[in-house]
């Protein structure tokens, strides 16, 4: 026996150190289940917010390659003095006149008339339907598509037929080859159309034939909007285009919009949401890095024996710390893979049941867990540096 | 015995002093009114020595064998502890020096409930870097010596209170230290399990281990060798100091 060691530094090695760490967790499996609970549901929260935003967006962006970017919408605007201005009778083929149009269609407002169910219902209870006189190309034009029946050039021109938009349908409860009461007769419903996302309107609409609208309803042949489709490339250039065509006199008193921004707006108004929401997840993540914090302060206290043991069979301070250091990281990671995993849950569950496409950027979890880790450093610093600190004489006696 | 003016201190040999104390002194509570628990305590111990240390509660008894274990370090003087001046080293290198070369038995034992015996000593080797597989089967070897070697698997609730402070035995001996520190290593056992971990003690001695025991058992102390004497922190006898010491030898 030498009495003349030349002393190395005591070590422990990794995979004992990841060991130990969990062992701390393995003893007291509830609390350890609670504390990273905390973290779970903060980190869960904003990854599942990203998730369905980002769900939505795809969602979207889905939507949009399907109805397309390319309709415009023409409406009239206000005349210099202030009056509803109109649209000109030949608007429609004015447009279709246009290079690059390639589809157009349009609709005709006619107020003084009004859909009901039946003669007898209360001439107040519109609804909320408006009767429209369409053309014939607005189903081309809009991309809808009949659910049920026919489409307007399906029957003659000066019959009294009505397609129902896709609500007006359910507020009327009826069905192709039913009646409804519209202005001052019965009019056969031809067919029922399927949501027009581009064209909401058109879901509330009694649309009728424009020759019947004439001769029925006193349409005075002037339509209030119209639908036009152009090639991608040349959007921008009939948007230009459009005013001065459809109106070459006063160009100022037409409207021109693209329904395909309306969506895009809708979805940015959710995208600020998402936001507030990314901020509440952080606060969730803030109070339960301090729960693990309290966790591990406690922990420390209650293992001074075990401190003290593992000093004296030679753990230098920074292997004490380091310990349980390891263990608020794991007990954070934990949390952090439990909430991901959940996130991951919520976020497939809502997209399927909005019937969204289920979309999660990488970056999202692998930052969320990145997160938690950096959490569970910070929570276990100060209770693994008082555990270092722990003097062992002290430990041992108690 | 001059350790002050003795150079040839860290001289290997028989001779030369495993644990090596000068004018220790630890003083607790604040510096205004520091509260004495050890004072200038000189003396020092032999490899391969059997040393009691006794006294009444309070005496300084576990004060002295922290400071001798590393695990505090004195106000004042000097402890040099298997060649090395505890005093020049730091944190990193007493945890070395306790990891590789000390052994402690308790007398609560310490034991990890819900761990198996053979984990209980595979941990006295848990800070010496060796893989996990080397510890088990070093820890399997000390169960044996301590005759343990059919209690591998049982956990410390499963054990008599004698078996498990042998478990902490082997636990303290699986690094073959050279310094072997035991605090009332009988203080929680019944006389019989006292005796028979007082044999082992002896045994382990026998096979070149420096022994340290602390204890208020006079009976105990008088089986051994070698018995330091504490009363309010000082060193009052020394049972083989000056002549049995070199005697025994």
């Amino acid at each position: 026996m030498t009495p003349h060691t030349s002393l190395d530094h005591s070590r422990l090695r990794v995979t004992d150190l990841v060991r130990l760490g969990g062992n701390g967790l393995r003893t007291r499996p509830l609390r350890a289940v609670l504390s990273a609970l905390g973290i779970a549901i903060g980190i869960a929260a904003m990854v599942t917010v990203i998730g369905i935003s980002s769900s939505s967006q795809a969602h979207l962006s889905a939507q949009l390659s399907r109805l397309g970017t390319n309709l415009l919408t023409v409406t009239p605007g206000q005349s210099l003095s202030g009056e509803q201005a109109q649209l000109p009778p030949e608007a429609m083929s004015m447009v279709a006149r246009i290079d690059g149009v390639e589809t157009v269609g349009s609709v005709g407002k006619i107020d003084d008339a009004k859909v009901y169910r039946n003669s007898r219902v209360d001439p107040r209870q519109t609804s909320g339907l408006t009767v429209f006189a369409a053309h014939p190309d607005l189903l081309e034009a809009v991309r809808a598509d009949v659910t049920r029946g026919h489409w307007l050039d399906q029957a003659p021109q000066n019959y009294p037929t009505v397609v129902l938009g896709h609500l007006a349908a359910q507020r009327l409860a009826a069905q192709p080859g039913d009646q409804v009461w519209l202005g001052d007769q019965y009019f056969t419903v031809l067919g029922t159309l399927q949501p027009v996302p581009l064209a909401p309107e058109l879901d509330t609409a009694a649309l009728v034939g424009q020759k019947a609208a004439e001769h029925l309803l006193g349409f005075d042949g002037h339509p209030t909007t119209v639908y036009e489709r152009s090639s991608d490339a040349r959007v921008s250039a009939v948007r230009a285009l459009l005013p001065r065509t459809v109106n070459p006199e006063h160009p100022e008193e037409v409207q021109v919009s693209r329904p395909s921004d309306a969506l895009a707006a809708k979805d940015a108004v959710l995208e600020s949401y998402t936001g507030l929401f990314v901020g509440l997840g952080c606060v969730a993540l803030l109070v339960g890095g301090i729960g693990v914090a309290n966790t591990m302060v406690i922990t420390v206290l209650e293992r001074r024996r075990e401190i003290g043991l593992r000093r004296a069979l030679g753990a230098a301070r920074r292997h004490i710390s380091i310990q349980f250091l390891v263990e608020a990281l794991l007990l954070s990671a934990m949390g952090g893979l439990t909430g991901v995993a959940l996130a991951l849950t919520a976020t497939a569950g809502y997209a399927l049941s909005q019937g969204w496409p289920v979309s999660m950027p990488l970056a999202v979890p692998l930052a969320g867990i990145t997160a938690t880790t950096l959490i569970g450093a910070l929570a276990g610093l100060y209770p693994a540096l008082r555990a270092a600190r722990t003097p062992p004489m002290v430990a041992l006696s108690s | 015995m001059n350790v002050r003016t003795d150079p040839a201190l860290r001289l290997p040999g028989s001779s030369s002093p495993v644990v090596l104390l000068d004018g220790v002194s630890r003083y607790y509570g604040g510096s205004a009114s520091p509260v004495p628990a050890l004072a200038e305590v000189t003396t020092s111990i032999t490899y391969g020595e059997l040393v009691a240390i006794t006294g009444p509660s309070g005496s300084g008894k576990s004060t002295l064998l922290n400071l001798i274990g590393t695990l505090d370090r004195p106000s004042s003087g000097r402890i040099i502890v298997d060649g090395h001046d505890l005093a020049a080293l730091d944190d990193r290198r007493l945890s070395a020096l306790r990891a590789h070369r000390m052994g402690f038995v308790f007398q609560h034992f310490h034991l990890a409930e819900g761990t198996t015996a053979l984990d209980n000593v595979a941990d006295g080797l848990l800070y010496t870097g060796l893989p996990r597989r080397e510890r088990r089967a070093r820890a399997g070897d000390a169960l044996h010596t301590v005759g343990l070697g059919h209690r591998l698997r049982h956990r410390p609730h499963q054990l008599s209170g004698g078996e498990r402070q042998r478990v902490a035995i082997a636990r303290a001996v699986v690094g073959d230290p050279v310094l072997l520190l035991a605090d009332e290593p009988t203080g929680a056992l019944d006389s019989n399990s006292g005796g028979a971990i007082v044999d082992l003690l002896h045994r382990l001695n026998d096979n070149g281990t420096t022994v340290v025991v602390i204890t208020h058992d006079v009976q105990l102390a008088a089986r051994l060798p070698r018995c330091l004497s504490l009363r309010d922190g000082r060193l009052i006898a020394d049972s083989a100091y000056p002549t049995a010491a070199e005697a025994s030898r």
